[in-house]
Parts: C-alpha cells; structure tokens; sequence
C-alpha cells in the first residue's frame, strides 16, 4: 500500500463513482429479482385471464420442479451444447489470437480477416435460425450436396435426431460467438507489452514458447473473463435453440435448455415456479463459476 | 499495401450501399407516391358501390358523438389484415397514418403488437386487465381474436356479448354457424363475429389423381377419400405410386374438428378417441412412407407445389389457394391450373379472425357498427369476396359465387370450389373448443412428431404431451 | 497450435491462409445468402434455396417501403436506442470498473464479489419483475426502460476490470494527481482514452446486442412510432396470408443489419489496428 494519508481522501471517490451503477441496478434489476425470488414461494399464475395466487405455499414450487429427473436433463443438454460449441470456439480463437500476435508468420490481411470473424454476430438469432432451417432442410442444399457426393443415399432429417440438433445448435452458437471470443482475446494480447515479445525473440524463444510462456499466462485475467461470460451465456442458452426447435427441444426435448423451460412456465405467467427455476440457475451458475474461478487462478481473483 | 486495400473496397463497398440505400428510398418515395395515385383512384371508383352503406353510416356516425360517444376508437390486433379490411371497405374510414384513422371525427388507433413469443396476447391480457381503471380514452373498443384462443377471451367478461350492443340474432343469421360457436362463452352469449368463414378441403393434384384413381374429376376423388378408411386406401395405392399423401400435420386439423370432446373436462387433459385415431392412422401410413412428418410452412413441406415434389394433396382453406400455392411461379402446379379441390373425408375449418368488442368500451354504438358493417353487411361482403379472395361469412354470398363464373379458380383447372366450401362449412360442428386449445394442440403436434419419426414410443410422446400442456396451464392435471 | 519446431514458417503460413480462408468464408456466406433472398420473390423464397440471384430486389423494398410500416422511423429509434445504451453502458461501466480498480475502500471487495454474482442472473428471470415495475413506474411505451439499465452491466463492467487489471497502473494516476488534477477529469481524459480498444470492444457488443433485441422492446413499446427494427421485422413475418411476403421480410432484415456493420466498421479500427499498442507506453 502507498502513503495511506494520501490515498484516504481520495478513496471516497470510489463510492461517488459506484453510484451511478447501484441506482441503476436498484432500481431496475434488484427490485425485479426479489419479486422473482419472492415469487418462488407462492403459487402464481395466469389461468386464462383470471390472476391464481400469489398463495404462500412454501417450499412446493422447489418440490415440484425437483420431483422429475427432468431439471437435470435439461441441466444435462445445456452443459453438453455449451461444451459442444465452447470447446471448438476457445481453441479456435486461441489459434487465431496466436496467428495474428505472431509477429514471425507476417500474416497479411489481418485487418480484414480479424474484421470478417465478428461479423456473423450482427446477424439476428432468428434471422441466422431462417436461414439454417433452408440449409438443412430434408429437400435443402446440404442435403442435396451429400447426395450427389455419394455420402447419404437418402435424405438425412436434421432437424430428427438427437446428435444433429444439438451439433447444429452448437455450430450455430460458434459461428455467431467465436469472433466475439476471438475479439476479446486479441484485445487482451494488443494490451500486452510488445517489450516482453522482443525481449523473448532476442533470447531465442519459438512462437510456441512465446505463446505458452508469455502470452497465455498475461491473457488470464480475460481467459477467466471469456470463460466465465461464457458459461453464464452457454447456461442462459436460449434463442438459438428455441428458434431452432420451435420451442419443443425436440427430439423428446434432447435439446431444451434451462431457459427455454423456464420460458415455457412465462406461458401462464407462472412467477411461482418461474421463480423457483431462476433460483436454482442462480446456485447452479454461481457453483460452476466458483469451479472456474478456483481452476484458474490459485491467488485470489480480487487483488 | 494490401490491407489499405481491402480497407479501401469496405468502405466502398459501404458507402455503395449506403448511396443505393438513398437512391433506393427516393425511387420508393416515387412509387409510394405512384401507388397512393392509384389508391385513390381506385377508391373513387369504388364508391358509387359503396355508397347506400356510406350514407347509413355516416348517419350513424353523426348520431353517435352527440350521444356519450368517445372520441377514440381502440382497436387490438396482431397485424394488418383487419386494417386493410377496413381501410379497403368500411364507408367513411379515413387513414392518417400507417396506426391512425379517422372516422367521422372519432380518431381510430391501431395498437398492432406481432403475434411471435405470445406478445400479442401479453400485451393485450395486461391491458384488459387494466380496462376498468384505464380513461375512457384508453379503453380498448375492439380486439381481434383468432379461433384457437378464442375462447380465452370470449369466456370472461372482458368481452362484451353482441346482444349487449345490439346485435340481433337475426342480423347474424346469414353466418355459418361455426363461425358462432367459436366465440359463444359457456353461458351462451355470442361475444364475437366475423367476416370469414374459412371451411377448408381437400386441394388435390390432378395428374396424380389421375395417375392414383384413373380420373381427376372432384367427384371421383371425393368418392376415394370420402372417410378415413378410404383415404387410407387411397394413400396406400398412392405410395405404391410413389406419391406421398401430404403431410400428417396437414390431416391434424381435419381430426382435430372432429373431436367428440373437449381437450380439457373438469381440469383434466383427455386425448379424445379421434386424436388417437389420427395418431394411429397417421403412424401407419408414416410407416408405409404415405404421409411425411413435414412441418407445415418449411421448405421439405413446400416442395408439393412443384409435380416433382410427388405430393397428391394439401389440406387447406380458400385463402390456402393464393397464398401458399404459388401460381405466379413457372414450373408450380399451380402455375398450369393442375390442383383440383374436394371436400375431403371430414368438414373441418382453418382460420379466420374474429372481431370482439371489449367490454367497458365508449364507443358501443360506432363498435356495433362495424362489426355489423364488416361481418353482415352483404355487399361490403361480397366485395371483401372479391378484392381480398377471402371465403366470406355469408350464406347467400357464397351462393352466389358458387353459381357464378366469379367464383371459377384458374389453378384449380377453372373449377369453381364455393359449392363445395359452402357445404362444408355447413358442416363443421366447434360444439367442443376449450380456452385451452391452442396449447393443446401445439403440445399434442409436436409431442407425436417424435413418436413418428421413431424417437418415442407412443406412451412417451404421450407423456411428454401432458409434460407440455401442464406446464402451459398449471391448473390442469391428466 | 503446436507445431513442431522442425515445421518451416512458410508451411506454417500457408496452413493459417487456409484456416483464415476457409472461416472467413463460413463468416460472409450468411451474408451472401441474405442477399440472394433479399433479391428472390416470395414464392421463389418458397421454393428453397438457390445461389443465384433472382430479380425482385427493388420489388421487394418498394413492397416493403410502400406498406405501412415505419420502417425509416423503427431505423431511427433502433439508432437512437442502441447507440445511447451503447454509449451510457461504456462510460459507467469504466467508471464502476475503475472505482473498484483504483481506489481503496471498505465496501470495495463485497461491491466487487456483489456485482459478479449479479452477472450470473439470467436477464429472462428478472423480466416478469421488470414489466410489472416500469409500469408501475408508468415507463411503459418509453424508451428509458431499454435504455436506462445499461448502465448497470456487470458483464461489461467485469471485462473492464480486467481489463484495468492488466493495463491501467495506479502510478499513472497517482502522477496526474500530482499534476493537481481532480479524480473525476483524471478519468474522463486519462482513463478513458486508455481504455479505448476495450470500451470500443463492448460498445459493440452493447450496440449489437441492443439493435438486436426482440424480446424486452416487444412487450414495452406498444406504439408503431416507436417501435424498433427486430419488433417490426417480427410484424412483418406474422402479416396475414395477402401482405404475407418472405421477400419483404429478407430485404428488411438485410436492411436492418447495415447500420450495424457500419457501426461495426467504424469501430472495429480501434479493435484490429495497431492503436491499442500505446496504452502501456503512453
């Protein structure tokens, strides 16, 4: 710590600049969430136009969401469609990250090509989702392309089968966000000292040693950052898939989310258990997040 | 060097098109300005026709603000089809813009929400929830309603019965009376009305009727899918064709008409014999490679249009003729007149909109109105019929066209189909809608989809039916 | 990635132009395909699809520009809505980071520890609390409620912090207070400038995700005035069977994406160019 005496009289200026966020995020997120916390204890619903509850009835939402395996399956295929598409997607952009930070390859036109891989982002889910429907179509052109190349001697229903729905969710989900992964990376490497990179070159370090040595142990704090947002963004998984599937999570909802089921409860307006489910997610996301946060870093995340 | 170019053509390539976006506005501008000529042409002509019913409601409308009339006409709706409807034939409707209008001088606000994610309804539920509290001016006079949901709506008392605003019986008479039971609330009020009665059939191609049956005369096929069990047949000689029947979501409706139940009794879900019947009948012929699994609207089940698509049927309304059988398009079925239309093995109905007055409105007098002017009034029918081919609600509108050439469909083969339409529209019985049928229905299509493509057993899809329905309607159990 | 050392930098080179190559064609191709709709009619939509471009492009947008929905008017409040939230999101959110960043006081670890477990709330779980308070609020129908709440983004604010951990060192404060500035134009002219590729690169994501949003808009805003792009492209898909037009639909959707690539592009310098490489220097 520097001269405390100094430091002092300037620290009240930390919570003169907090303000701003906590008005806003009182006023528009918190009241919001305890209602909804709230409204996990009681039964609460819309039955046509008619208002049932609010009716205190305890821990029974909790019991009734928890009484079928069917949470955990639902847990079970967003892990497995976030994994599916976060693997790819982090080792993507770590490879890209490298290119382009390898002063030794020369890569030329990495303007346009750092430009091109955020540009599926700007396109709207449903959009993006209009267009992989004709794509993959029984009669479409992907199809029709495997049956020409010989590949398929009939027609492969994509949208049918358990592997290929999530396969597409997950490519749906890298195409749309290893750009923004890439992005985010290579804002992190461009804030590392170029010195360090020299200063490897001149002892005669390979790109390799560079990378591992350098440039992924100063890239930590954005790596954690990439991989928390992303299991966050990975577990609140909803559009691609619910366009995709129409909101069914078919085949036998092998592909619904925990947020495409609880969109099936804002139906009816159900707050109650609407509630209780956005309670679980909660511990679920900050369990995992505690997981990642211990795994990557062994000092404190907070300095 | 290089990256400067490439640079250089994105910003070209954007500023391109950003000047084509300029160019394209004003050219737009031009042919707006163009078509708006050409409106008013056209209304100009129009109005000699219309005008006994324009003096009749100007009448009205000059009657109306010297009683307690408001002076502002709500109107819920989830796009812009009853808006056209009214713009294009409800005498004394002046637009303003593209969500206000003025008749007489009451001003007319569209409040139109899209109906995906449910928005449209939320956002009408929140704002009739309010309609006791809201200023007369922000009451809601009219929302519309589609048949599917009707009766979440009709059974409460935020909307007003017809009879209320004084609407007879007898001004209703010449409707089909589906067209009633949609919107009748369980205590026999009719709370709704409208002006299309959408009875559909079944759309067949012609060569491969011939092919199938040896003939592609509607009479002939009618005879070889007059019942389900014919139908089968018929689709068991087309597969041997190697035709496909059409998909199962297209016979879901036909069945779903046809119940001998409600889909909810005394809170409970019951699956009625004859939604068991299409789930077996339309698994058998799946199994036979008959009927395909195809959702309705997607590409695979867009490709019956084309005779390559081998396809011997769709089912579907009048309105199904222009908009989804692509007769502009060169090499479509449609295109060389080839489909042929019968009433198909049961009536049943798909579609249609529904006009109710909410209740609590400041404007019973101009509501009546419209909704006697839009859904009875026989020439503004007639004209509907003509100008926007929609199957109108009226009897002896549909007579007529049944007997006229106006009524002769150039991609049906010349064939004129009111007849048929109009009979079966007599014949569809809606005695067992429940406010919980769309979700019903939804939860019940996509929970066999997966029995039939082999992901479940039928018990699971089952299963996973009730799972669906009870978590949409948390007061029902199975 | 773990090429041996024997593997020569040309090798090595041709296999990242082929990388390079082969995703940045899977990235322009949706474009490409939009467009190719953009162009085709709406029963040649209904035919599937075709990589040669059909002739209805100018048909389409009179279509679309002739029909009654403003859409000129949804592109000037989609503008107008994503780059404030945008712009208000980016400045507090630096502001938030850098108060947990630069200064020391007792709340600052539970501020900290508070605002990450804020991040993990799903924004769908709190939305049925949020309709119901800005209509108490009499928001409803308003701009502000798609606005105002950007900025509090514990997502935005978190990268920033770490992004503050890795660059932006105390020393350079402490020196400007030195020079007798005050903390509040210490962060507008020294912070700011600083943090330029990372708050460029979250004033996109902001933007996009913003001019992208359906869901909240839809059950806010009622009136057609001031209705954004995403709620009257979702209009226009769920016309009735006359107006229906998948030609329409495409033609606006590639509409709507172009102020977003401009945006983009306009930023994208400060991600992809060489600027951020001064920050430590400075």
């Amino acid at each position: 710590m520097k001269k405390r005496s100094n430091v002092v009289k300037y620290n009240r200026w930390g919570y003169i600049f907090l303000i701003p966020f906590i008005v806003v995020y009182v006023v528009f997120q918190l009241v919001p969430l305890v209602t909804t916390v709230g409204n996990s204890f009681f039964e609460y619903y819309r039955s046509g136009l008619t208002q049932i509850g609010p009716n205190w009835i305890g821990l029974e939402n909790y019991k009734s969401i928890f009484s079928t395996p069917d949470l955990w399956q639902y847990f079970g295929n967003t892990m497995i469609m976030w994994i599916m598409g976060f693997v790819p997607q982090i080792l993507l952009s770590l490879l890209l990250g490298a290119w382009f930070s390898n002063p030794s390859l020369r890569l030329k036109c990495q303007r346009f090509f750092k430009t091109v891989i955020y540009l599926p982002n700007l396109i709207m889910a449903s959009a993006f989702a209009m267009l992989f429907f004709t794509l993959f179509a029984d009669t479409g052109p992907i199809n029709s392309i495997l049956m020409q190349t010989g590949v398929l001697d009939a027609p492969y229903s994509f949208m049918s089968h358990v592997w290929s729905v999530r396969t597409l969710v997950a490519l749906m989900n890298l195409l749309m966000w290893f750009g923004n992964t890439t992005i985010l990376l290579m804002a992190g490497m461009m804030g590392i000292d170029p010195s360090l990179f020299e200063a490897a070159s001149v002892d005669g370090a390979t790109a390799t040693q560079v990378f591992f040595k350098i440039t992924l142990p100063l890239l930590r704090p954005i790596l954690i950052y990439v991989m928390i947002t992303s299991l966050i963004g990975g577990l609140q998984m909803f559009d691609v898939p619910q366009i995709l599937t129409n909101g069914t999570g078919d085949p036998m909802r092998s592909s619904m989310t925990l947020i495409m089921y609880l969109n099936k409860h804002l139906f009816s307006k159900n707050y109650g258990i609407g509630g209780a489910l956005s309670v679980f997610l909660f511990v679920i996301t900050g369990i995992l997040s505690l997981i990642i946060f211990r795994f990557t870093d062994n000092r404190k995340a907070i300095k | 060097m290089k990256k400067k170019v490439i640079s250089a053509l994105l910003c070209a390539a954007v500023a391109g098109s950003m000047l084509a976006g300029c160019g394209a506005e004003q050219a737009a501008d031009a042919a707006a300005a163009v078509a708006d000529a050409a409106a008013t042409a056209a209304t100009e002509a129009a109005a000699p026709a219309a005008e006994p019913a324009a003096t009749e409601a100007a009448a009205e409308e000059e009657a109306a603000p010297a009683g307690d009339e408001g002076k502002v006409l709500n109107i819920y709706c989830w796009n812009e089809e009853f808006k056209s409807r009214i713009t294009d034939h409800y005498p004394g409707y002046e637009e303003v813009d593209g969500t206000h209008g003025k008749m007489g001088d009451v001003d007319v606000v569209w409040n139109i929400t899209p109906s995906d994610d449910n928005a449209y309804q939320n956002n009408l539920d929140e704002t009739l929830l309010k309609q006791e509290s809201a200023a007369a001016d922000d009451k809601i006079d009219l929302f519309l309603v589609e048949a599917d949901y009707a009766l979440k709506y009709v059974d409460t008392d935020y909307a007003m019965a017809l009879k209320d605003l004084g609407i007879t019986d007898a001004d209703l008479s010449d409707q089909y009376e589906y067209t009633q039971s949609i919107v009748t609330d369980s205590n026999g009020n009719l709370k709704g009305s409208s002006w299309q009665a959408c009875s559909a059939g079944l759309i067949y191609n012609r060569e491969a009727a011939k092919e199938i049956l040896g003939s592609d005369d509607p009479a002939d096929v009618q005879a070889a899918v007059a019942d389900w069990a014919k139908y089968k047949e018929t689709a068991a000689k087309a597969a041997e064709k190697g035709y496909t029947m059409c998909s199962v979501n297209d016979t879901y409706r036909t069945y779903s008409n046809n119940v001998s139940g409600k889909w909810v009794q005394d809170g409970k879900i019951v699956v009625d014999a004859n939604m068991d019947a299409w789930v077996n009948d339309s698994m058998e012929l799946v199994e036979k490679k008959a009927e395909n699994t195809y959702d309705l609207w997607g590409d695979d089940w867009a490709k019956g249009k084309k005779p390559e698509g081998k396809i011997f049927c769709y089912f579907g309304p009048a309105w199904f003729f222009n908009f989804c059988l692509d007769a502009d398009q060169d090499g479509t079925i449609a295109n060389q007149g080839g489909w042929g239309f019968c009433e198909g093995p049961q009536s049943y109905y798909w579609g249609g909109t529904w006009i109710c007055a909410a209740s609590g409105t400041d404007n019973p007098a101009l509501v009546k109105d419209i909704i006697l002017t839009m859904t009875t009034d026989k020439n503004v029918l007639k004209e509907i019929a003509m100008a926007d081919s929609d199957c109108v609600n009226s009897k002896s509108v549909l007579a007529d066209l049944s007997g006229s050439d106006d009524g002769n469909i150039a991609l049906l083969g010349g064939q004129n189909p009111y007849a048929e339409l109009a009979k079966g529209a007599e014949g569809i019985d809606l005695s067992n809608i429940s406010p919980y049928d769309q979700g019903c229905n939804e939860e019940f299509q996509a929970a066999m989809k997966n029995y039939f493509e082999g992901n479940a057993s039928k018990e699971e899809a089952l299963e996973q039916f009730y799972k669906g329905v009870e978590e949409k309607y948390p007061e029902l159990s199975h | 990635m773990e090429e041996k050392k024997g593997v020569s930098i040309g090798v090595r080179r041709v296999i990242a132009y082929i990388v390079l190559i082969l995703i940045s064609f899977f990235c322009l191709i949706w474009f490409y395909i939009l467009f190719i709709n953009a162009t085709r009619s709406n029963s040649e939509l209904s035919a599937g699809f075709t990589p040669i471009p059909s002739t209805h492009l100018i048909d389409n947008w009179t279509n679309l520009v002739k029909g009654t929905l403003p859409i000129v008017n949804g592109m000037l409040n989609s503008v107008l809505i994503a780059a404030l939230s945008a712009l208000l999101c980016v400045y507090f959110s630096t502001m938030t980071a850098f108060a947990i960043h630069a200064y020391d006081f007792k709340a600052k670890k539970f501020m900290f520890t508070f605002i990450l477990a804020v991040m993990m709330i799903p924004t769908q779980v709190t939305v049925l609390g949020f309709l119901q308070l800005i209509d108490k609020m009499k928001l409803t129908d308003t701009f502000w409620p798609l606005i105002l709440p950007s900025i509090a983004a514990p997502i935005t604010f978190f990268y920033l912090k770490q992004y503050m951990d890795s660059t932006l060192s105390i020393s350079l404060i402490e020196a400007a207070r030195i020079d007798g500035a005050g903390e509040f134009r210490i962060f507008n002219t020294i912070v700011l400038p600083l943090m330029k590729p990372a708050i460029a690169v979250q004033a996109i994501f902001t933007f996009v995700t913003s001019w992208n949003n359906y869901f909240v808009p839809a059950l806010v805003i009622q009136s057609d005035k001031k209705k954004t792009l995403p709620i009257l492209i979702a209009q226009l898909r769920s016309a009735d069977w006359l107006k229906f037009d998948m030609g329409q639909v495409y033609v606006m959707i590639a509409f709507s994406i172009f102020p977003v690539i401009i945006v983009y592009l306009l930023l994208s310098k400060y991600i992809v160019g060489g600027v951020a490489l001064g920050g430590v220097k400075e």
